[in-house]
């Protein structure tokens, strides 16, 4: 047995704000993301996109672009459908071809028609410019509610009126198994309730915007017949599987790298047209390609996000309770669908039940096809667009009955004793105490004294008000009956022969720390400092298996499975470690009844019988005599698949003063209370939460994708789509309530969504409440001055 | 063709000599010619600042600027803005208050920063929230941005 000299106590990671350990390389510079990388012999693309939003494709003519000196190769959408199959999607839904690049008509502006590959980015550039394109123009369809009825035009021929989910039920008295729907309660809450509430609300198109735009390369490596591809992805398995497929090339051959990826925001999950064409040319050409994308590209052909006209009838009765809610939903999904397009309204219908106890509840989901750029998932993905329509309609609830938003909501609250909480809209919310985060979210507000202030200032003649929103949403994606692609995440745990831990997550993070967090959690599982842990992501090579960073899913997922290849590991850990110690037969030093602080593996209750962490750790490598039943080696995996998703939840206040004269508006106060679950940082918890209230407010507040009625993309560049600056925002005011989940062990529910949820209808709340004195009961996003100022000068919105 | 010219750059102290195309611009000169990546390109607009540097001490968004118009200027990018293994005080507040996530505006952050506080060693939040309105951030919805700014500042 051995004495040590006492050790210093390591501090407690988790649950403290700790710094984060990607930032060294990132504020110095030093960070490689994908336009970073060069390939000796490396070749450029650059696309031709169509200027129109819909037409046919007469004529290409690329001669004068592949005569150009440096030009390898022209191919137009027709010449690689000979050899790239039709992208795949990654729902149920039907769905029409989607070429890469168009073959023979295109469907929205800035959809590609022919790709260029040239020595010099510049130089691909010109070439692109040089190609000459002959349209037959079909009329575009961009009204998505004429869109239904087939005008002016069908875009795709297969699917009748546009209708690319047409008519879905949901809620109280479907049964989606026996195709059956029942309507005797949804119609006896309506025929009963006091009043009924109807209004048509409008959830606006946006433009994800990270400001790194997309970008890939691609390396086919003829003599090993392999496919390494570099892409600004939020999920390299995923990219990697599909990249695989669509080019043929075997999985086990294809390797996918997230190198550092500049904020994605739902955005990079998709895999697009111009991953499959970079892998697909570079196999062909046998050399090593690169297309970066511009932001003007990056507005036409990233994917856009919400776009959801939401038709609410709201039914209650005169004591504010709330007895009945029917929605029809019609989501304008533009062109095509991408990988999860059909499914993100789907969450919108998920989530209707909001906070509330609402015995009878019916929505209807349509999503039509339009000559738009698709839409797929952005930050919230569905879930803020069913928490702007229940809040709106629970606010128009509160003002009709007079009441305080607060206390009609807390009236309507299911209750903590009621979770598990099955919904009528067919989600088990897994646990929550609204009452709890409202309280708090009033107290720190100072509700009844923000109140007495804004009167006093519409007393001086001052246009202002408050919004209250609660938000729940479905995070921790998971399990496989929930996602595609499968709904777990995986995680490997070495310890090395230095007693150092090298750590691998599928959940490739893209600006949400799990280098940090991981190793917050592997130090405090282990008993070693934060510095001796390293997280490795985003390369298929080095981690074997993932699904990826989305749908908040990183922590309470990925972190799971992090530590469950922790505890494998441990376990066997400890055996080595008694086997090191068991001198003493008197002593209990089965693996349960050993401790892991400090640097130090101890048997509990007996602080001499201890070896050092990296002693057992070396000892595992080379064990003589090796321990009966064991392995050399400590290094083990785990997958983890939640048995439900989890539901965060959270309660937004704000102030918002409209100005008199020009009609714009001023967000003065925003408070936010968040329940995420367990914390492990809360630095950077606050970080998410802070990010998504920025994208929540520029919904509400200025940012908007605007077509034309041609269809052509009004909002193409940052000169026209208004991204949030730092003067927008008044200093954000955060707290939190922690209700951890029952869903997995940390009691972790997500986070990287939550701040765009309660904050759209918090903000239009407000603005309604400052405009009620000009008889206003709604108003849709964004809040455009000008519609403010017509509103205040007595005209419609 | 037009022909090409010849520059002579000081970049991060050294004296850069080059013969480059009339065209080409001065982020793509740093990224590409010299490979200097911590510079980022974020938008074709001059809107998102993520390519903001240090140009004869004032900061500019070096994807506005052809590389032959920076001839005979000296120029501090990411990468020379503090000496090697050191961190300037702007970087340190960036860690220390969390002032970045996914990273990508960050260098041209810092560079709009550092003008910021050249101009105005105590600024108001008012007064950072305005200095920093040329640079776009998605992630961190700008309130540890100011945070970090300020604890540059108080760092003096």
């Amino acid at each position: 047995m051995t004495q040590f000299a006492p050790r210093p106590i390591l501090p407690k990671l988790i649950g403290e704000r700790i710094k984060r350990r990607e930032d060294p390389r990132l504020i110095q510079g030093r960070a490689t993301y994908v336009d970073d990388i060069k390939i000796p012999g490396m070749l450029h693309l650059a696309f031709k996109r169509s200027d129109i939003a819909h037409g046919r494709i007469v004529s290409i003519d690329t001669g004068a672009a592949a005569s150009m000196p440096g030009v390898e190769l022209v191919v137009t959408g027709a010449e690689l459908k000979e050899f790239l199959p039709p992208m795949p999607i990654g729902t149920p839904f039907p769905s029409p071809d989607h070429y890469s690049v168009a073959p023979d008509t295109v469907r929205y502006q800035g959809e590609p028609v022919a790709v260029v590959v040239a020595s010099d980015r510049y130089l691909a550039r010109d070439a692109a410019d040089a190609i000459i394109v002959e349209y037959d123009p079909l009329p575009a369809v961009i009204d998505p509610e004429q869109a239904t009825l087939g005008l002016p035009a069908v875009i795709h021929p297969a699917f009748e009126n546009n209708l690319a989910v047409p008519f879905v039920p949901g809620g109280t008295g479907v049964d989606a198994v026996a195709g059956t729907v029942d309507n005797s309660a949804i119609d006896k809450a309506f025929a009963e309730a006091d009043f009924v509430l109807s209004q048509r609300m409008m959830n606006h198109r946006l433009a994800p915007s990270p400001i790194e735009p997309r970008g890939v390369v691609a390396h086919y490596e003829p003599g090993k017949d392999s496919l390494t591809i570099w892409s600004s992805t939020q999920n390299p398995h995923i990219l990697k599987t599909f990249i695989a497929a669509l080019t043929g090339t075997p999985d086990n051959q294809v390797r996918a790298i997230a190198p550092e990826v500049g904020g994605g925001f739902g955005c990079k999950i998709n895999i697009y047209g111009e991953d499959y064409v970079a892998a697909a040319l570079s196999k062909r050409l046998g050399k090593p390609l690169k297309w970066i994308e511009d932001r003007s590209e990056a507005f036409q052909a990233t994917i856009h996000g919400r776009d959801i006209i939401g038709y609410v009838d709201i039914a209650g009765k005169n004591d504010g309770t709330v007895t009945g809610l029917k929605v029809k939903l019609l989501a304008d999904i533009g062109a095509y669908n991408m990988i999860l397009t059909a499914a993100i309204p789907t969450l919108t219908m998920l989530m209707l039940n909001g906070t509330y106890n609402i015995p009878a509840i019916r929505a209807e989901l349509t999503e039509v096809f339009t000559n738009k750029t698709p839409t797929d998932a952005y930050r919230g993905a569905g879930r803020p667009e069913g928490t702007y329509f229940v809040e709106r309609a629970m606010d128009m609830v509160a003002r009709h009955l007079k009441m305080d938003p607060a206390e009609l909501k807390r009236k309507n609250f299911i209750q903590p004793e009621q979770f598990p909480f099955a919904t009528q809209m067919g989600a088990v919310y897994d646990s929550g105490d609204y009452a709890k985060a409202l309280d708090l979210a009033l107290k720190n507000a100072n509700w009844e004294g923000l109140k007495a202030e804004r009167d006093q200032m519409r007393r001086g003649g001052r246009i202002v008000g408050l919004g209250l929103a609660f938000y729940v949403e479905v995070c921790g994606l998971g399990p496989s009956s929930s996602l595609p692609t499968g709904g777990w995440e995986y995680s490997s745990v070495t310890v090395e022969r230095s007693g150092k831990i090298t750590a691998t997550t599928g959940a490739s993070p893209h600006g949400q720390g799990n280098e940090t967090t991981f190793a917050q959690m592997l130090g405090e599982q282990f008993g070693i400092a934060l510095e001796d842990v390293t997280i490795l992501h985003g390369d298929t090579a080095v981690v074997k298996q993932g699904i990826g960073t989305f749908g908040s899913r990183s922590q309470a997922v990925g972190g799971t499975a992090l530590m469950m290849a922790g505890d494998k590991v441990k376990a066997k850990m400890a055996k080595f470690a008694a086997s090191m110690m068991n001198e003493n037969e008197e002593m209990d030093t089965s693996p349960e009844n050993v401790e892991f602080a400090n640097g130090m593996i101890t048997v509990k209750g007996s602080p001499g019988l201890a070896k050092s962490f990296a002693e057992v750790a070396s000892f595992a490598y080379v064990p003589v005599p090796l321990p009966p039943g064991l392995e050399p080696g400590l290094s083990d995996q785990a997958f983890f698949e939640p048995t439900n998703n989890t539901y965060p939840f959270g309660c937004h206040i704000s102030m918002l003063e409209i100005d008199r004269d020009t009609g714009e508006p001023r967000l003065l106060k925003l408070v936010a209370v968040d329940d995420c679950g367990t914390v492990i940082n809360p630095l950077i918890v606050e970080g998410q939460i802070h990010g998504g209230l920025a994208q929540g407010i520029g919904q509400a507040m200025i940012e908007e994708v605007v077509y034309d009625s041609d269809g052509q993309l009004v909002t193409g560049s940052f000169m026209d789509y208004a991204m949030p600056r730092a003067a927008d925002f008044p200093r954000f005011e955060l707290d939190n309530t922690v209700t951890p989940s029952p869903v997995n062990p940390l009691g972790a529910k997500g986070v990287g969504e939550a701040g765009t949820l309660g904050s759209t209808p918090c903000i239009v709340n407000a603005a309604v409440d400052a405009l009620a004195e000009f008889g206003v009961t709604h108003v849709d996003m964004m809040l455009r001055p000008e519609k403010l100022w017509k509103i205040i000068n007595g005209g419609q919105q | 063709m037009t022909t090409d010219i010849p520059i002579q750059i000081v970049i991060n102290g050294k004296v850069h000599n080059d013969v480059v195309e009339p065209r080409l611009l001065l982020v793509h000169y740093l990224r590409e010619n010299l490979g200097l990546t911590g510079t980022h390109v974020g938008c074709d607009t001059t809107q998102c600042g993520a390519c903001t540097v240090m140009i004869d001490g004032h900061s500019a968004k070096s994807c506005t600027i052809f590389a032959v118009q920076a001839d005979g200027s000296n120029i501090t990018s990411i990468e020379g803005l503090a000496p090697e293994g050191g961190l300037h005080p702007l970087q340190e507040g960036f860690w220390e208050e969390h002032g970045l996530q996914c990273g990508y505006c960050t260098p041209g952050m810092i560079m709009a920063g550092v003008d910021l506080l050249q101009e105005n060693s105590n600024p108001s939040e008012d007064e950072i929230r305005e200095g920093i309105s040329g640079n776009f951030c998605r992630c961190t919805g700008y309130q540890h941005i100011v945070n970090a700014i300020q604890y540059a500042a108080k760092k003096g």
